[in-house]
């Protein structure tokens, strides 16, 4: 349906609420429905010390220590910080800088773990069972320490969302099953295989924020894994406030923003969190590994990844150790010839390409997809002209105008761009994806976006350095100023004395 | 006769009234400083080098305010930052003369210094930390790459390094299209003539 005759039917409420926008890309989930399978250990796990949205960790071991799985690596250092923990027993020989997926293809420090073999797991961490009967600030704890971040793909440190603030009670709590993006389908498996532990795992969030009621979303091209989850919940009697919602596929519903929207008719605003109005929206996989940190005490070490394209022999969903080289995962689906071979890491739609495949898997890591070069996305194609064809404004869930946004950009009018909310941008694709011109929006709003963080972090550097300079300068007249003034104390007392000897000496004169 | 002095008379007793309260207003709106200087210093980077021949930022706003000096002055500040003062003048924009250089953070190769003090003296946003006869280290976050702490070494034991690029610093670049080359030089050129 048009956006504009589905935003009049919302208008009219003739319709339940959906978000603005949106398309309908080709799905490819080539792996949809597959059992998934344990990746084999690598011989080297490759831990970066940043994994998360937030303050990068300080490693913890030394070269040359012995590590076992689960065993804490890594400390935040910041509040927005997760932990990282060795993803399997072994010895660390090295720590330095490695290539993380990054768009920069820069590297940050790292962990390097050589594996032993045995996999043995450090028990230190005693499962909660009666999690009913403790403290949500108790488990919250347990949260940060298991190093959980938002397993979805944007990594915020599960922690913080889960925290308790009497000024925004959370009335409902979403579960994110939607996985709008094509090809990728490890969340799928996941509420196929484990629809117990996410169950499980929501009840342990709904303790924590005090509510009662729960929504499961899922896309209807996941079907089956909504029948799962049905069955599952109807086996539990704690769960009766817990409905599964099955939405219409369309990209991208799976964007916290539109899934609240979507299923609340409550729009999170500018700027702020969905605990502003009430909204706590986890992803299904966070929600699985949440019951393993609760419930058995395991810290995040290994997450679904699903391995896919066009170009990889045989498509899968993997159980992948967090830290595992790309390289090896890539060769467990029988691809290990990267020549004439697009690598992404995510989906295709918001994944950012990767130079090479040695880089290791990370919390992020929800696909790794193999693309035949005349395949991909229009990147290759060369930019036309705008015609104004509009179609990118009806494409857009934020309703932005990307065509003018992208304009502002390019031409450095970056005032103007954000004056146009360019920071409402969810970098979802949908505009460059419907562009007959091939005009790589999103792109632009990316540098839109760099360019003017790196502005406000100069102004900000300035405005500091000129606090700096001042208080010296300040510094320097006030010391400047005592010393006159201690000079001419001390004459004055100078004078003082020798005007008393000459008087006395005048004096004794006048005697004599 | 009476009507020319009345008219006169009338305007006299106006224009006495527009002067008091022009006098008063004088008083009641005073604004300390220079606006125009502190709106000026705001553009600029802050980093107290010196090298627009100025004792720092202050100074050299202070100067361009006052038509003393250019706007095209300001040697970290680069373009950028002569197309604001520029603008905010409402003058002609001037070729920079001097190239923006990579930005740089001071490094004291500590088992060379003697502790003597003269950086921290000549430091001027307090970047370096230290006392007599002591190791001195500079504060590299506050470090502005001003390079006035070399010059006074009497051990020249002071680098300037390249600062570090940070991968939370990096930005995406331009997407290398001829179309986005094309608009981005136009802006320039449009800026330029501003």
């Amino acid at each position: 349906m048009p956006a504009m005759l589905r935003n009049l039917a919302q208008r009219l409420g003739m319709m339940a609420h959906s978000f603005v926008g949106g398309i309908h890309p080709p799905q490819h989930k080539l792996s949809a429905g597959l059992k998934s399978e344990l990746c084999p250990l690598a011989p080297l796990h490759i831990m970066p010390m940043k994994q998360h949205i937030g303050v990068a960790c300080s490693p913890l071991v030394a070269v040359g220590d012995r590590v076992l799985r689960g065993q804490k690596i890594a400390k935040s250092e910041g509040y927005v910080s997760v932990p990282v923990h060795a993803p399997t027993s072994g010895r660390v020989v090295r720590i330095g800088d490695h290539a993380i997926p990054h768009p920069s293809g820069m590297g940050i420090p790292s962990i390097f773990i050589e594996t032993d073999g045995d996999d043995a797991v450090d028990e230190s961490l005693a499962p909660l069972a009666d999690w009913r009967s403790m403290e949500p600030a108790l488990l919250r704890e347990r949260v940060r320490m298991c190093g959980l971040a938002g397993l979805g793909g944007a990594v915020f440190p599960t922690f913080i969302k889960l925290v308790q603030d009497a000024r925004f009670p959370i009335e409902t709590v979403i579960l994110n099953g939607i996985e709008c993006e094509p090809w990728l389908t490890s969340d799928h498996c996941l509420m196929l295989e484990y629809a117990d532990e996410i169950l499980a795992g929501l009840a342990i969030i709904m303790h924590m924020v005090k509510t009662d009621a729960a929504i499961i979303a899922i896309e209807d091209n996941k079907a089956d894994a909504a029948a799962v989850l049905q069955q599952a919940l109807e086996a539990r009697d704690d769960l009766a406030d817990v409905r599964v919602v099955v939405l219409p596929t369309r990209y991208p519903q799976g964007g916290e923003k539109q899934l609240i929207y979507t299923l609340t008719g409550r729009e999170v605003p500018a700027g702020k969190l969905p605990m502003h109005i009430g909204v706590l929206c986890q992803n299904v996989g966070t929600t699985r590994a949440l019951y393993q940190a609760v419930m058995q005490g395991r810290p995040l070490t290994e997450r679904m990844v699903t391995v896919s394209g066009d170009a990889m022999p045989r498509p899968g969903n993997l159980l992948v150790r967090i830290g595992t080289p790309m390289r090896h995962v890539f060769a467990q689906r029988g691809l290990d010839v990267f020549e004439q071979v697009r690598l992404l890491h995510g989906g295709p739609m918001m994944g950012e390409l990767l130079r090479h495949p040695d880089l290791p898997v990370v919390k992020s890591t929800n696909g790794m997809l193999a693309m035949r070069e005349p395949t991909f996305m229009a990147a290759h194609q060369p930019e036309q002209p705008c015609i104004r064809c509009g179609h990118c404004s009806e494409a857009c869930p934020a309703g932005l105008v990307p065509n003018l946004l992208a304009d502002q950009c390019r031409s450095d009018q970056f005032e103007r761009a954000e004056s146009y909310n360019l920071f409402d941008c969810i970098e979802c694709g949908a505009c460059s994806y419907v562009c007959p011109s091939h005009i790589p929006l999103v792109h632009y709003f990316r540098y839109g976006k760099g360019q003017i963080a790196q502005q406000r972090r100069e102004k900000h550097f300035a405005e500091e350095s000129r606090g700096r300079s001042e208080a010296r300068e300040m510094r320097i007249e006030q010391e400047k100023q005592a010393r006159a003034a201690r000079r001419s104390s001390v004459r004055a007392a100078h004078v003082g004395q020798s005007d008393d000897g000459s008087a006395d000496a005048a004096g004794e004169e006048k005697k004599d | 006769m009476a009507g020319l002095l009345y008219a006169l008379l009338s305007l006299g007793a106006f224009a006495l009234l527009a002067g008091i309260i022009l006098a008063i207003a004088q008083k009641v709106f005073h604004v300390e400083g220079d606006p125009m200087a502190e709106k000026i210093d705001a553009l600029l980077p802050q980093t107290q080098c010196g090298q627009c021949g100025y004792p720092g930022c202050k100074p050299y706003a202070a100067a361009v305010a006052g038509h003393e000096a250019d706007v095209n002055h300001c040697v970290p500040g680069g373009e950028r930052t002569m197309l604001a003062i520029a603008d905010l003048m409402g003058v002609e924009p001037k070729a920079v003369e001097q190239e923006a250089a990579a930005p740089m953070v001071a490094f004291i190769r500590e088992d060379e210094c003697i502790g003597c003090t003269l950086c921290i003296k000549a430091c001027p946003v307090d970047a370096i930390v230290g006392a007599p006869k002591q190791y001195h280290a500079i504060i590299a976050d506050h470090c502005t790459g001003c390079e006035l702490c070399v010059e006074p070494c009497p051990v020249d034991c002071i680098d300037m390094l390249v600062k570090p690029e940070l991968i939370e610093h990096w930005a995406w670049p331009l997407p290398e299209t001829r179309r986005s080359r094309i608009g981005h030089e136009r802006r320039e050129q449009h800026a330029g003539h501003a």
